[in-house]
């Protein structure tokens, strides 16, 4: 289960690279954890700290402006690698609620809509124009209307995004996939009831 | 996967087509890691996304199944979501007598059925690119993603000749991490370790390719040669060829099969600023190890600079 997903308004990370892979987003080596609590410090960890375990100053999130930033703005071909679930949990945890790119790699794409985070592709005309703004007004805010699958940029601008509307439908609800399918339990008994309980697997 | 476990379903949408025509044949010392990695210079790490591939052509034809697996296990590195290959007499020879593959008159049975699922002739595809293998070098990255490859004997890009300004930030930013000068050629590059290993090239096949290079020579002093197969059965096919002595005669490592080094697992790693080539699939930023620079390629290319001590064409060895 995820929180429904309500319009908000934010300040934006810009993390102006392209083809951010997963293994940027957080190294292999955390994943050995069974739990998804605490991925947020170990979010972009080897962009962000030092061998010393001391935060790089001149990386983004460890500005002052990327505090309370719930978007993040990205290069192209975000998410791309490994397939690794955790990339999306560590951002959810790190607070961001939505990520801005043109495109995204389909399985961090896949990822992020199971767990209500959301991707938001735009076209590259507008991708510049939001990253121009952003570079002029660094603590400007841009809109996210899930609903309408529209965002408004500093300006006034509103940019429509893709998404297929299951994923929409059950993000808004703050459902996952298991929870869509809970939620059909009756229409699953009546099914289970009907059908044959056994399942001949042996061939002729 | 939990939607699996609870439903055995999973939902999918239908991915787009698209068609990898690889006409010709290679020439000596260029393999189907050349392939893939020629594939994904050419169309870009997010070329495919969206796509499954299918690998059609006469050169594609001629691979073995293990070197189409190869291929296909890289089709994500391209952005795809799956690749395939037609199914041929060498699928089925292939799997002919395997465990759990049918037996008797099942066998003809899944035979007839398989040979129906080749792409019919004259289909379309949503988008198609073509490879000529005839031209094809080996191929070798330079920076930190798989997108980023070269032929070996070309020199790595100048950025200051590209005009797209992301696209020149992206490849400056990929030779600072790596430590490499725009323009210069790979070859002759020193190299630190070698591992030949993972799932795109740890299957028998691949270890023979390997020790035909390593067969008789000694790996350089300076650098550290990994050689890990791919499952405990191509363990045993390797131990049956003698092939552990090829390796272990030669100053390898010789490894219980597992993912090592193309993870930086089990403390298989490299050390910041170390180079390796490595015959894995995914060269970025700390994969093998925090600080660390991979270069990925085949294992010919990396049995040759593994005795060489540095980045090799494979070719100068082989005449």
């Amino acid at each position: 289960m995820n929180e429904p997903f309500d319009d908000f308004s934010s300040r934006v990370t810009v993390l102006p690279i392209n083809n951010i892979d997963t293994d940027q987003i957080i190294p292999a080596r955390f994943l050995k954890t069974t739990s998804k609590l605490g991925l947020d410090k170990q979010l972009f960890f080897d962009w962000r700290y030092n061998a010393d375990g001391s935060p790089k100053p001149d990386f983004v999130l460890n500005t002052p402006q990327a505090k309370d930033a719930a978007i993040l703005l990205a290069g192209d071909n975000f998410g791309c690698g490994s397939s690794r679930e955790h990339a999306p949990w560590a951002l959810l945890q790190f607070g961001f609620k939505a990520v801005i790119s043109t495109s995204f790699a389909d399985i961090f794409r896949g990822n992020s809509l199971k767990n209500g985070f959301l991707p938001i592709a735009i076209p590259e005309d507008m991708h510049r124009k939001l990253s121009e703004q952003l570079a002029a007004n660094p603590r400007a805010e841009v809109s996210v209307d899930l609903a309408n699958q529209r965002i408004t940029l500093p300006d006034g601008t509103k940019v429509e995004f893709p998404i297929d509307e299951f994923s929409k439908a059950c993000i808004l609800a703050g459902v996952d996939e298991l929870g869509f399918i809970l939620s059909q339990e009756n229409a699953i008994q009546a099914f289970e009831r009907q059908r044959e309980n056994t399942l001949k697997t042996t061939g002729q | 996967m939990e939607h699996v476990l609870a439903s055995q379903c999973l939902l999918q949408r239908k991915s787009k087509t698209f068609q990898v025509n690889v006409t010709g044949s290679l020439r000596n010392g260029v393999t189907a890691k050349d392939i893939i990695l020629g594939l994904i210079a050419k169309i870009g790490i997010g070329g495919g996304t969206g796509s499954i591939f299918e690998y059609t052509g006469a050169a594609i034809r001629r691979l073995n199944m293990e070197q189409r697996m190869t291929i296909c296990n890289m089709s994500i590195e391209g952005g795809a979501r799956a690749g395939m290959i037609a199914p041929d007499d060498t699928t089925f020879e292939y799997l002919n007598g395997r465990p759990f593959a049918p037996k008797g008159a099942a066998w003809e049975k899944a035979v007839t059925r398989w040979r129906q699922l080749p792409t019919d002739d004259g289909a379309t595809y949503d988008r198609a690119v073509t490879i000529d293998a005839d031209t094809l070098e080996p191929m070798i990255t330079y920076g930190t993603n798989p997108g980023m490859g070269v032929a070996i004997t070309e020199p790595v890009p100048n950025p200051s000749l590209i005009s797209d300004t992301r696209e020149r930030e992206s490849v400056e930013k990929a030779l600072r991490y790596m430590g490499l000068e725009g323009g210069k050629p790979l070859l002759g590059h020193p190299v630190d370790v070698v591992f030949i290993g993972s799932c795109t090239n740890s299957r028998i096949s691949d270890l023979r390719s390997a020790a035909s290079v390593l067969r008789g020579r000694k790996v350089s002093p300076n650098v550290r040669v990994m050689v890990v197969p791919g499952s405990q059965e191509v363990k045993r096919q390797a131990a049956a060829e003698g092939l552990p002595e090829v390796f272990r005669a030669a100053g390898c490592d010789y490894r219980e099969p597992g993912c090592s080094m193309c993870i930086a697992m089990n403390g298989d790693q490299l050390e910041p600023g170390q180079y390796s080539v490595s015959t894995s699939n995914r060269n970025f930023e700390g994969r093998q190890g925090k600080g660390g620079r991979t270069f990925l390629a085949s294992p010919l290319t990396a049995a040759a600079s593994a005795v060489m001590g540095v980045v090799t064409d494979v070719r100068t060895l082989l005449q």
